[in-house]
């Protein structure tokens, strides 16, 4: 008796690990915000969260497809199940809670303002008064200087990387946006000679990160996604992919 | 199928966007149409300097698409270093001049060629005639050409002006907040195509309803030669 039951049970459990390795998984990626994701001109993506999402696939031992999608369209996109999961440096906020859910946080990172060398001594609501602020639309940043920059005017732009080529262009006074993607978009780049930091970094909200957005509906994804990123920050695999694109702690842990 | 609240708060910015849409097409109409007046006379033109000209003109503008035109001059443009130190740049950074001179010139090509075709489906007699009553070229242009050829015009050049009020939805593309914006705003932070989309292309829709509408009147007015009412059976000859 007991060792049918175990038998069943076996084979139950059989059942399901080959149901779950046989479901292909969809990621939502951006393609557009080195080094976390860039598209080669091959069309072939490569970076940070592409890196995530496969190491994830792997612990999960699930086929995996990487769907490339703009910006803006990506959590309608993950809703109306183009895919499954987004993994696209996309900040885990109250609004966004509403419409998705999110897996722990898989890297945090600081958000700065960049200008010409010397142009603001800090970044004051007074200093920037009547100044031309350059932001991503639809972010938190957007928000947070809406909420905390009414004196100043603001350009809001379509993506994080025409947040630079505006600033470049010369279309805003100063930018705000992610201390990486400034860095490795701009700053390191030859259009951003002349272009820095201007006062000190600085955190959105507490403790908000970035996370894999699932579907509210997929509990059960968002707990094997949870505990996959657990096993690649134990076992080593996160560092080693990490320090492959940052020379300092992206871990927010 | 709409959710009225989510509609409700953002019809402010609907219209702030409508605002905006409306400008758009109606600065780059104007400057199209005044612009389109003389390069149609050219493009008719039997001087091969003066057609040649205008017909590249209209083909490379009509040959390529409104998107890339807008990135090229907003983007491309702001790359060159000498372009921004240049005396007109201060035009160029600006997305509403970038915007203006993209839909006008792409609105010219357009309007040119449909007034050239106009222009060429003049009756002969007509022109004859005023010849032989020895109007000069200008005269029998502002007399009997143009009062002619922009009838002819009319219904085609109602579809232009539709066509290029969708057009302006690509102004979205370089931070200005039209309908199109507005929507993808909306879709963005409430995840619904009714509530956002649904919504632009109602407004939309009005739009194109009553453009159509003024030039169903103006055909009216001015194509009413076209639609005397026939009295009776036409007498055979």
């Amino acid at each position: 008796m007991i060792r049918k039951l175990l038998i069943a049970a076996a084979f139950a459990a059989l059942t399901t690990t080959s149901a779950l390795a046989q479901q292909a998984l969809r990621i939502g990626v951006e393609g557009n915000y080195p080094p976390f994701s860039s598209i080669a001109p091959d069309g072939k993506l490569s970076g940070f969260d592409i890196d995530i999402a496969n190491a994830v696939c792997a612990e999960l031992k699930v086929t995996c497809t990487l769907v490339q999608q703009e910006w803006d369209g990506m959590l309608p996109a993950l809703n109306a199940r183009k895919f499954d999961m987004i993994v696209a440096s996309m900040t885990i906020t109250e609004e966004r809670l509403k419409a998705v859910d999110f897996s722990d946080p898989y890297y945090d990172v600081p958000s700065r303002w960049v200008g010409k060398v010397g142009s603001f001594p800090d970044v004051k609501p007074e200093t920037l008064k009547g100044k031309k602020i350059i932001v991503l639309r639809n972010s938190p940043r957007a928000k947070f200087v809406q909420d905390n920059y009414k004196d100043s005017e603001i350009l809001l732009v379509a993506k994080e990387t025409e947040v630079y080529m505006e600033l470049a262009a010369g279309r805003g006074d100063i930018a705000v946006g992610s201390s990486v993607v400034s860095s490795e978009g701009f700053l390191k780049k030859p259009e951003g000679k002349g272009y820095g930091q201007i006062g000190d970094t600085f955190r959105i909200g507490t403790g908000g990160g970035v996370g894999i957005a699932v579907r509210k509906t997929d509990g059960d994804l968002k707990a094997r996604i949870n505990a996959a990123l657990k096993t690649i920050r134990a076992n080593g695999t996160y560092k080693a992919m990490a320090a492959k694109y940052f020379d300092f702690d992206i871990s927010g842990s | 199928m709409f959710d009225w609240p989510v509609v409700l708060a953002a019809l402010p910015d609907f219209f702030r966007g409508l605002r905006v849409t409306l400008i758009l097409l109606a600065i780059a109409l104007a400057t199209g149409f005044v612009l389109s007046i003389p390069l149609a006379m050219a493009r008719v033109s039997q001087n091969k300097w003066l057609s040649m000209p205008v017909f590249l003109f209209t083909y490379v503008i009509r040959g390529t698409p409104l998107l890339v035109q807008m990135f090229m001059v907003y983007h491309g443009l702001a790359q060159f270093e000498w372009m921004r130190q240049s005396a007109v740049w201060f035009l160029f950074k600006d997305a509403w001049f970038c915007a203006w001179l993209v839909f006008s010139i792409s609105t010219t090509a357009y309007t040119t060629e449909i007034f050239a075709g106009a222009l060429r489906q003049t009756p002969s007699g007509e022109l004859e005639a005023a010849q032989s009553l020895g109007m000069t070229k200008l005269q029998i242009y502002a007399r009997i050409l143009w009062p002619g050829a922009l009838r002819r015009a009319l219904p085609q050049y109602s579809n232009e002006v539709v066509g290029l009020m969708h057009a302006t939805a690509v102004a979205s593309t370089v931070t200005l907040v039209e309908i199109t914006r507005v929507a993808r705003d909306v879709y963005y932070n409430h995840l619904s195509v009714t509530d956002s989309f649904g919504v632009a292309a109602v407004f939309y829709f009005v739009l194109t309803f009553t453009v159509v509408g003024i030039f169903k009147l103006l055909e009216k007015r001015y194509l009413k030669h076209l639609n005397r009412k026939v009295s009776g059976p036409v007498p055979a000859r």
